[in-house]
């Protein structure tokens, strides 16, 4: 299984495209010229990094690197959810909701992947860990930031019906259940969709990376169904947590519906 | 219901400018409510139906607001706002399942009850909804402008229904109303809310 390497000239030709398209951007005046070179220059920037980075984790190996690594993510991901919400919760919830539910979902799928189904040995060996780790992220805070945008928009938009079940006895559970049903919904279908569409329209970004790579597609294809298949769980148990921990954030101790613990941002 | 015929008492409840309330209804009694747009009649209201935070006591007969879960408070505490919601389809998907039929004071056939909720008046659903907080037996009652949408003579039955209700089941009512005539020919009492207090009117 031989990996060819590419020297860094070769990647030159490759940038020597991307300069040709920016060129080309610039003469036709599209006006997106500087934003295609700054994002090219990011990913050169961020990806060599991020490789470095890597490199010493795989050399060095030791749980504690590797630990606090995995806590970075976890920060960045449950930043991203905030980031992308347009009613936020106030104070430390609208971060905590999102990062204890990726904490709870994508960090336990994590860990029973490794140590029960891949059997790496240690169980926390990087080359394993980190890119499973980093796909499950991905994914969850996808699925929690769709499922918690459509719970405050939802509710936010619904108050006054929420509110009026609430006058006729209802629990909260009851008043705001078609609201939280739809917003876990929201948060699958990505997932749900990419499944049923895997390898009709393009093969999977991972998958495609290890056959690059030299791997026989048989183990390829393996690896891409466990990645799936937990990426899924980890989406779903996380959204479900997540809007559930919202949609009772949204109500008191008296079950009264309490939207001035959102604030609409931007 | 064993609650039915208790009086509702408010003590010192207070919610927003309006300076605490000490008010008991008793069962089977209406009293008017009145006071300018934005004085705080709505709120009152919802206070005491435990929708927004407040402080002070409220209870039903001896039954404390704080001794139930919010929903059972206002199963039997029912407010109906002066605009109200529908979220199903069909109007009779918002009823307790097993009604079949409609108060005849609605003048609305029984067959509303399959209506598609998309084809109701605003009348109709002010009508419509006083129907279904009246079909959940409620233990008392907080009806905000409960005639407001509606021409004169439907508000005539709708007000000569409601009252005989709120006497025949016992229950408690306070009733928000603009209209000084109506409030003078249902409630035994009013208040009118004035400078964030609540003082009674006199009707001599």
């Amino acid at each position: 299984m031989d990996v060819i390497d590419l020297s860094w000239w070769q990647l030159a030709l490759a940038a020597l495209l991307v300069l040709a398209l920016a060129a080309t951007a610039a003469a036709a005046r599209l006006g997106v010229t500087r934003t295609l070179l700054i994002a090219a220059t990011r990913t050169v920037i961020q990806l060599s990094l991020i490789g470095l980075v890597l490199e010493a984790l795989f050399a060095i190996g030791a749980l504690h690197w590797i630990a606090l690594m995995a806590l970075a993510m976890l920060l960045i991901a449950g930043r991203e959810v905030m980031a992308r919400q347009q009613y936020r919760f106030t104070g430390a919830w609208s971060l905590g909701i999102g990062t204890a539910s990726m904490f709870i979902s994508a960090f336990s799928v994590t860990v029973l992947t490794l140590i029960v189904i891949i059997g790496p040995d240690p169980w926390y060996r990087p080359q394993y860990a980190i890119p499973l780790l980093g796909m499950l992220l991905g994914n969850t805070m996808n699925g929690i930031s769709l499922g918690l945008d459509r719970l405050t928009e939802g509710v936010w938009r619904q108050r006054d019906v929420i509110e009026n079940r609430l006058m006729l006895g209802q629990s909260w559970k009851q008043a705001i259940d078609e609201v939280r049903r739809s917003s876990v919904r929201a948060g699958l279908i990505p997932i749900v969709n990419a499944m049923a569409a895997a390898g009709l329209v393009s093969l999977p970004g991972m998958m495609t990376g290890q056959i690059l790579a030299g791997s026989p597609p048989a183990i390829a294809v393996k690896y891409q169904i466990l990645i799936m298949f937990t990426v899924t769980v980890g989406t779903g148990f996380g959204t479900l947590a997540a809007v559930t921990a919202g949609a009772r954030r949204l109500f008191d101790d008296r079950e009264r519906l309490r939207v001035d613990r959102l604030v609409r941002s931007g | 219901m064993s609650q039915a015929g208790a009086p509702l008492v408010l003590d010192a409840l207070a919610v927003g400018a309006l300076e605490a309330v000490n008010l008991t209804l008793e069962p089977g009694r209406i009293v008017g409510l009145s006071g300018p747009s934005g004085s705080g009649k709505t709120r009152l209201l919802r206070a005491i139906a435990d929708l927004e935070p407040h402080s002070g006591q409220t209870r039903l007969g001896t039954q404390r607001r704080e001794s139930m879960p919010g929903h059972e408070w206002r199963r039997r505490v029912v407010l109906v706002p002066a605009e109200s919601r529908w979220w199903q389809d069909r109007v009779d998907a918002h009823f307790p399942p097993d009604t079949t039929s409609l108060p005849e004071a609605l003048g609305l056939p029984d067959e509303a009850l399959q209506w598609s909720v998309d084809r109701l008046s605003s009348g109709e659903k002010q009508r419509l909804a006083l129907a279904r907080a009246i079909a959940i037996e409620p233990s008392a009652l907080l009806l905000d402008e409960p005639t407001a949408n509606l021409d004169p003579a439907s508000a005539g039955a709708i007000e000569r229904w409601l009252t005989e209700c709120i006497r025949e089941q016992g229950m408690p009512a306070l009733w928000v109303a603009h209209d000084a005539e109506q409030l003078r020919r249902v409630a035994e009492r009013e208040y009118r809310i004035d400078g964030g207090a609540l003082r009674e009117v006199s009707w001599t």
